[in-house]
């Protein structure tokens, strides 16, 4: 079931357009803000709010790649791996962070902390390379200090 | 030199509060198209300027605008959207404008609403673009308060609600049917066209999509005339260009700058030329989407009629450098991986090709790749070029590979030859 919460965030959002279902991304993205991810529970909770179909709303969040369909950690690491960043070294940036978390792109870390994910282009290229933890934008990045960059996350 | 779209904009120094982007004179060309001009009038005026989109595809904004059927406001809803999901690899000016003047660009939108006569406008923005997505809602509810949005706008009568829509991400939402179909809240896949946008759009009503930097040039053009705008541009094409450049040069960045400066001055004057050790093999002109130039191409002017006779695209005008020290194999292959990825599925060519050129680069990249595999990318390069697709998606990663192949094929060899990447 929705949360007070949620339910009324996602009644805001439905105002903009003129009818609920085309609310469908930004309450997704309302859920997965306060649950961290989309469970097949969300997306019954969703539909029914919206008067959609399960399969329609399930449809949308697959789609996005800004949407979880599987838990992800507590923080969210996207190495951007656009053209430029990986001349100025974002496949460097992704080892030492993949080594010093042992975990890939689409893992986890075992303690929940972290989850890898590539990005295309954060568009900020003259500042490459560029990652995202968050909402948070870490940009001319030196492998020096990623780790001072970590710590701000637990 | 005249740099209208970012004179107001200084690194380390917030954007202009809506007070000061007025005091700046920033509103007179929204007072003059809502009090003294009709809507054609208003279309009229950007067509002569010849403004034509700065999202990449260069359609020209007023012919754009002049498809809307022309019904007043209230006859049925009209929709403006500004597309401001910048996600094309290597391009960054947006980010640019929308952190460092809002008011500019929500002006923009609403002498382009008054011309079309829509009622609602939408900024649809990449969800990772959070700095900017804030100052844009904090700028929105100033017009608000200001009474520059709402009902009764300056006392004119005209109304206009302003929204703004994150997105989740997808590459592909910034074709504008694709937008239009995420913005509806379904995947954003594209629509079939005709009938186009401008008859029915958003919500199946007539709408428009125009680029930030695009948006962003309205009210000057309305304050300056179309006369000022085309004489702002080193070749006659209308008006300046943010142009970037990204890469081993030695001081990359984004400038304003005449339409038609020659890529040489952008990236040896403004960019500082290559670092040192690194030599200029290859530039991607405008985003990933656009073919390769060389060396050879360093004095044309870029600009969208003298880069399409060079064979590429101006495309966003945003350059990636390809430099002697990357190997333009994997430097191909990043970029059809990218495409490959952010296929949305639809149509097969595009869902299947791309994937099997990346399989196939890929294998250049390990030492696997068979000498018939040049003629098989080549295959592929017609196969998913333009009018065998849905849309434009496979076509614009087709020209990097394309090019690619043409003018590094002495490397792409050399991985066959030697079974092995010779950067490695």
């Amino acid at each position: 079931m929705l949360s007070n919460h949620e339910r009324e965030e996602i009644l805001e959002e439905t105002r903009l357009y003129p009818y609920p279902g085309a609310a469908c991304i930004d309450a997704l993205k309302i859920v997965q803000h306060h649950r961290g991810w989309i469970s097949d529970e969300a997306i019954e909770d969703i539909a029914a709010e919206l008067e959609l179909s399960a399969a329609e709303v399930d449809s949308v969040a697959t789609f996005y790649t800004r949407i979880y369909r599987k838990p992800v950690g507590r923080n969210v690491i996207l190495v951007c791996d656009s053209p430029t960043c990986m001349i100025m070294g974002s496949e460097s940036v992704y080892q030492y962070i993949s080594d010093k978390l042992s975990i890939r792109f689409g893992e986890t870390s075992a303690d929940d902390r972290f989850t890898l994910l590539p990005i295309t282009c954060l568009g900020d290229c003259d500042h490459a390379p560029a990652l995202m933890i968050n909402d948070d934008l870490h940009n001319n990045l030196t492998l020096g200090h990623i780790d001072e960059i970590l710590e701000k996350y637990r | 030199m005249e740099t209208p779209l970012t004179q107001h904009i200084q690194p380390g120094r917030g954007p202009l509060s809506l007070k000061e982007f007025e005091n700046a004179g920033g509103f007179k060309g929204l007072h003059k198209a809502l009090r003294e001009m009709k809507p054609a009038d208003v279309i009229f005026t950007v067509k002569g300027s010849n403004l034509m989109g700065r999202g990449g595809a260069g359609f020209p904004t007023g012919v754009k605008w002049g498809l809307v059927p022309q019904e007043a406001a209230g006859s049925g809803m009209k929709y403006l959207i500004a597309n401001a999901d910048e996600m094309e690899p290597g391009t960054f000016k947006d980010r640019y404008l929308l952190e460092g003047n809002p008011h500019q660009l929500i002006a923009g939108m609403i002498i382009a609403a008054y011309a079309i006569q829509a009622q609602k406008a939408y900024i649809f923005i990449r969800w990772a673009y959070k700095k900017a997505e804030a100052i844009l809602r904090k700028a929105i509810a100033e017009a608000y308060e200001a009474g520059y949005l709402g009902e009764n706008i300056l006392g004119t009568g005209f109304n206009l609600d302003l929204y703004v829509h994150s997105s989740a991400g997808r590459y592909i939402c910034g074709e504008e049917s694709a937008l239009i179909n995420s913005l509806e809240g379904k995947r954003g896949i594209p629509r079939a066209k005709p009938p186009f946008p401008a008859t029915s759009g958003l919500f199946g009503q007539p709408s428009v999509v125009n680029n930030v930097e695009t948006l962003s040039w309205i009210s000057h053009i309305i304050e300056n005339g179309p006369q000022w705008f085309l004489d702002l541009s080193a070749t006659g094409e209308g008006g300046t260009k943010l142009y970037g450049v990204s890469g081993r040069v030695k001081n990359p960045g984004l400038w304003e700058l005449p339409m038609g400066t020659t890529v040489r001055e952008i990236i040896e004057g403004y960019a500082g030329g290559m670092q040192d050790g690194y030599k200029l093999r290859g530039i991607i002109p405008g985003g990933a989407s656009t073919d390769f130039l060389v060396e050879s191409h360093l004095d044309i002017p870029m600009d969208y009629a003298s880069v399409r006779s060079a064979g590429s695209r101006l495309g966003t005008g945003t350059m990636i450098i390809l430099d002697d020290k990357t190997c333009p194999v994997k430097f191909v292959h990043n970029l059809i991986k990218f495409f490959a990825d952010e296929s949305c599925g639809w149509c097969t060519p595009c869902r299947e090709g791309l994937p099997w050129a990346q399989k196939i680069l890929e294998s250049f990249e390990q030492g696997t790749a068979q000498p018939e595999d040049i003629g098989i990318l080549e295959h592929l390069t017609r196969y998913m070029g333009p009018g065998n697709t849905f849309c434009a998606h496979a076509p614009g990663a087709m020209e990097p590979l394309q090019s690619g192949l043409k003018y590094f094929r002495d490397d792409f060899d050399r991985h066959i030859n030697e079974k092995r990447c010779p950067w490695r």
